[in-house]
């Protein structure tokens, strides 16, 4: 017996919209809707933004660093000139011997280690991506408020899978790219990239509603603030 | 002042001390008590368990007993929201009742509003030589947000030993007829309740509300804990001459 | 009892009677306080939903106190959900439109048996046999597993507490944890009896540590994520502006499911719409102080459409009604569907506590299950009917909801809708009698004389219903007369101790009366 999919009842092939039950819905859609004056516009329907823009709750860089070492994940500032060198240390100390990097990211980024960058510009497959020891990347924006970081798939971040299967992930944050809370980072975010908002590294509360870190997500988050 | 008591059906019915230590308390503070006597009930019941024309009816008798009240003084958290919250949503919007329950609900009060912003007054001279714990009450906490004037009012009582309820701010599981129809969840949330206020070491347990210190009154007899739930109205009346009985 | 035994009534269907890989329904559960009173008998049930829903509480205190503008960002989250709401066909067109613009393909689904006839043909049209699912709620509300156990695929959860619930045959009872009545032990059971006929096996030495239990189930579903090429999301937000969907999660494995297949089908519930991409500013600040207790959850993805080179290169996005627009027609009930799904109303609810998930007998149990339900079913059905009175009233929910749903409100809404039905002849004549003795003064004096008169006769165990009551709780004394009769003997002859003075002379200092503002004067 064929379902009704198949029969076409529902007219889901392919791209085509409006087939099935669009009109049935939208129509039952408005006949809900019938105590909602003709006239008014969604404008029309008031919303207060009494609320503020950021909290206030400290200095930028310093509280973003308060927040993430409160999802325990490892966190350095540096000058620019010690980024690398901060680099090498982490890789090192983390024993990494191939750690992924999109192809966009800095040279100097690996100028003082000796572990093995494998640059990805997509041609690394699960397999390939699941037997390296970490990743390096950059961030589109960091949220201090929250403590999180924003990847979009942009400068030196690379596709999302990148920056999933390896269990490791050290993340370089400029300072300028900061931002209080989550208001400010929403205009710096261009939604028609995917988006990655990481804070902290994966976790589980499943058990007793107890947080748990580690779980499908890279377990370990490193970060490296460059002032 | 001139306070016209809506007594409520269950103190009228089965708590009748608690108004009259309600009528003596005002009385010491030199103002006049009226009771009309076509009072009868708020329909906080009804409306709670879906009979809304029902309480929609108590609703005008209400509204016709008291509309030329100053002030109505309602010893009951519950009853007093149920006046307050529920009935603008009772009549049509602009219909009669929704007019008069506009004009009168601001001026109904819960005992302790009526003796703090009404009338000024926290050290109403009362004497309770006894140790004490206050539970809250949903309506007092959530709709009339009393916040800490029953605390105000208790902390001015001479003699008084006020001991902080764990969990206070959580309901007792009364809850008009959902005790009778959700009896296990019900007696489940009053035993963790009565648990709470006899880990306070309090002799007495006080509220604004005789439904709530019903059940957990009768779960705390039951479980012959000999805490006594008490009305704050009767706290507050109580003096060395005329001392209230526990 | 065994500790994996599954808590729900279906637990004594035989093997051989259910498909290869099982899952339990609400279908045929007792009514609430039928199904409550069982639970509240479970004292390892009592004590870790104490314990779960306790823990989740505080973290939300914290981390929602913390926000000077709570009250403001919720006024917000309420509004921007009703404009939606009140312009539902404007904005699902415009996401439509966006999504098809994107490189998605949008489909509309009008029940559940729609919705799964469109995802298994949307599967089946890849060849593939197994699909992997992020927790969604829409997903479960339609028993889309069940109907793709039919067509011959499996859909594997990878939730950490939608794992444990579908290894034991269980019922979610939670939104958010949909295993939260399970505690450490009982999912070590669970994991070692279980995994191994689902794919990699729980190691030997397995112990009840969560660190352990996280790692067995990473272990577990490694290979399934790197190798599974269809995929099955909900959302919890949809940006009908941009097209963008969203989805938070903590663990990574709706990373997985949204990252790595080729296919990715989201089935989302036609209310799930915000209207622009800057309205995320306040959902992504509600929404996990509000369900975690987090500042924000580990992650949360959004994508809008499909990005050549970078994950799933087909997505479908499946509109879904099923009874939401009879939710939305009712001009009360309609604010149950600004609900973002946060559990923070399950988390605060006494009677939740007491009665746990499964006795509502739902997907969506607590509170905001008590008034979604009925609504999305309707309240024919003992069952449903019985919904809107699992709730004390107390208002806790109310308070906590991150988008202002009176929940009471809306209970007793639907109470009168119970009431109106046919049946409940005992207590529309008992509500009917009290109303006719409570309807006069007279008839009212009178019943309590009766009752005064009566006093010495009243057990100290009532029969019949009154004996929910006296099982539990003394029943007051009534009392010799009345108030009323007091006040007509003895209460009116009274008279004031002093003259009154005005009531402005007897306040206290204004000054004072100005700071009263902190204790919630009105």
């Amino acid at each position: 017996m064929s379902t009704p999919q198949e029969r076409g009842e529902f007219g889901t092939q392919g791209a085509r919209p409006g087939g099935g039950s669009r009109e049935r819905v939208l129509a039952r859609v408005r006949a809900a809707l019938a105590d909602v004056p003709a006239r008014e516009a969604p404008e029309d329907v008031a919303v207060p933004r009494a609320y503020t823009p950021a909290h206030g709750q400290g200095a930028t860089v310093d509280l973003l660093v308060d927040r993430l070492v409160d999802y325990r994940a490892h966190v350095h500032r540096v000058a620019p000139e010690e980024l690398a060198e901060r680099i090498g240390l982490a890789l090192a100390h983390r024993r990494a011997h191939r750690v992924a990097a999109p192809a966009d990211a800095p040279e100097e980024w690996f100028a003082r280690t000796a572990t093995t960058v494998v640059r990805d510009g997509g041609g690394l497959d699960v397999a390939e991506l699941d037997g390296m020891d970490g990743v390096v990347t950059g961030c589109a924006v960091a949220v201090a408020e929250t403590g999180t970081i924003v990847l979009d798939a942009g400068a030196a971040q690379g596709r999302r899978a990148l920056t999933l299967i390896p269990d490791y992930h050290l993340c370089v944050v400029r300072a300028d790219q900061i931002v209080d809370g989550v208001p400010q980072a929403l205009p710096r975010l261009d939604p028609a990239r995917p988006l990655t908002w990481i804070s902290g590294p994966s976790a589980t509360s499943d058990i007793e509603l107890n947080r748990v870190e580690g779980v499908h997500g890279p377990r370990t988050l490193e970060v490296v603030i460059v002032e | 002042m001139r306070i016209a008591l809506f007594i409520t059906c269950v103190n009228d019915t089965l708590y009748p001390r608690t108004g009259q230590a309600v009528v003596r308390l005002l009385r010491r503070l030199g103002h006049e008590v009226v009771f009309p006597e076509s009072q009868t009930c708020c329909g906080q019941m009804h409306y709670n368990t879906g009979y809304r024309r029902e309480a929609q009816r108590l609703a005008v008798r209400f509204v016709e007993t008291f509309a030329d009240a100053d002030a109505v003084l309602a010893p009951s958290g519950s009853c007093a929201a149920m006046v307050r919250d529920n009935y603008p949503r009772l009549g049509e919007p602009g219909s009669r009742l929704d007019r008069a329950v506009a004009e009168l609900a601001p001026r109904v009060y819960d005992l302790s509003e009526l003796l703090v912003d009404v009338l000024g007054v926290t050290d109403v001279g009362a004497y309770f030589p006894h140790t004490v714990t206050y539970h809250p009450t949903c309506h007092g906490l959530r709709l009339l947000k009393l916040g800490d004037r029953p605390y105000r009012l208790l902390r001015e009582v001479r003699g008084i030993d006020l001991r902080e309820l764990p969990g206070a701010a959580e309901c007792c599981g009364f809850g008009g007829t959902f005790a009778v129809k959700n009896p296990d969840v019900s007696a489940a949330m009053g035993s963790d309740k009565a648990r709470n206020v006899a880990a306070t070491g309090a002799e007495v347990l006080c509220a604004v509300d005789n439904s709530c210190l019903m059940h957990i009154g009768g779960t705390l007899e039951r479980g012959r804990t000999g805490v006594k739930a008490v009305h704050l109205a009767e706290i507050l009346a109580s003096t060395e001459q005329e001392p209230a009985r526990i | 009892m065994s500790s994996v035994s599954p808590r729900s009534p279906h637990s004594a269907v035989p093997a051989e009677a259910v498909p290869a890989h099982r899952s339990a329904t609400f279908v045929g559960m007792p009514p609430f306080p039928d199904a409550a009173r069982a639970a509240t008998r479970d004292s390892q049930l009592r004590h870790n939903l104490r314990k779960a829903t306790h823990t989740i509480r505080d973290k939300r205190d914290t981390v929602v106190s913390e926000l000077d503008d709570w009250s403001e960002l919720r006024a917000a989250g309420k509004a921007i959900k009703d404009r939606t709401l009140r312009h539902l066909d404007h904005y699902l067109e415009r996401l439509e439109e966006a999504v098809t613009a994107a490189g998605g393909t949008v489909h509309w689904a009008a029940d559940a048996a729609e919705a799964n006839a469109i995802v298994t043909g949307l599967v089946r049209a890849t060849g593939e046999r197994d699909v992997v699912k992020v927790k969604s709620m829409a997903t479960q509300e339609i028993e889309l597993n069940e109907a793709l156990a039919e067509a011959g695929i499996t859909a594997y959860e990878t939730d950490l507490a939608e794992l444990i619930v579908q290894l034991s045959e269980d019922l979610p009872s939670h939104i958010l944890v949909p295993a939260i009545h399970r505690n450490r032990a009982e999912i070590r059971e669970i994991f070692r009896d279980r995994m191994a006929a689902w794919g990699a096996p729980a190691p030997d030495d397995l112990s009840d540590d969560p660190r352990a239990l996280a790692e067995a189930a990473r272990v577990h579903l490694r290979e399934r994520f790197l190798r599974t090429r269809v995929a099955v999301s909900g959302a919890n937000f949809a940006v009908a502006e941009t097209g963008t969907l969203v989805v938070l999660e903590s663990e990574g494995n709706g990373r997985m499911c949204l990252t790595l297949p080729r296919t990715l089908i989201s089935v989302v519930g036609i209310e799930k719409i915000v209207p622009t991409w800057s309205d995320l500013e306040v959902f992504l600040q509600l929404l996990p102080r509000s369900s975690t207790g987090e500042r924000m959850n580990p992650y949360t993805s959004t994508w809008t459409g499909v990005t050549p080179g970078d994950g799933p290169q087909e997505f479908h996005l499946v509109l879904l009604d099923n009874g939401r627009t009879d939710v939305l027609a009712d001009t009360v009930g309609r604010q149950a569907l600004r609900c973002i799904r946060c559990s923070a109303c399950l988390n605060i609810c006494p009677v939740y506590e007491r009665a746990g998930g499964h006795a509502y007998g739902s997907v969506y149990p607590g509170p905001i299950g008590a008034i979604l339900t009925p609504q999305l079913r309707g309240t024919a059905s003992p069952a449903d009917a019985a919904l809107p009175y699992a709730s004390s009233l107390c208002g806790a929910c109310y308070e906590v909801c991150p988008v202002a749903i009176d929940i009471p409100e809306v209970l007793v809404h639907l109470r009168e809708e119970v009431t109106a039905r046919p049946g409940h002849l005992g207590e529309k004549a008992a509500m009917g009698a009290a109303g006719w003795v409570l309807e006069g003064e007279r008839r009212l004096g009178a019943a309590q004389r009766a009752a005064s008169a009566a006093r010495g006769l009243v057990p100290r165990r009532l029969p019949g219903p009154g004996a929910a009551w006296t099982d539990t709780r003394d029943i007051p004394e009534i009392p010799e007369e009345s108030f009323r009769s007091w006040w007509r003997r003895e209460g009116r002859h009274g008279r004031a101790e002093t003259e009154g003075p005005a009531p402005g002379q007897l306040r206290d200092d204004p000054a004072e009366r100005a700071g009263r503002g902190e204790d919630g004067g009105r």
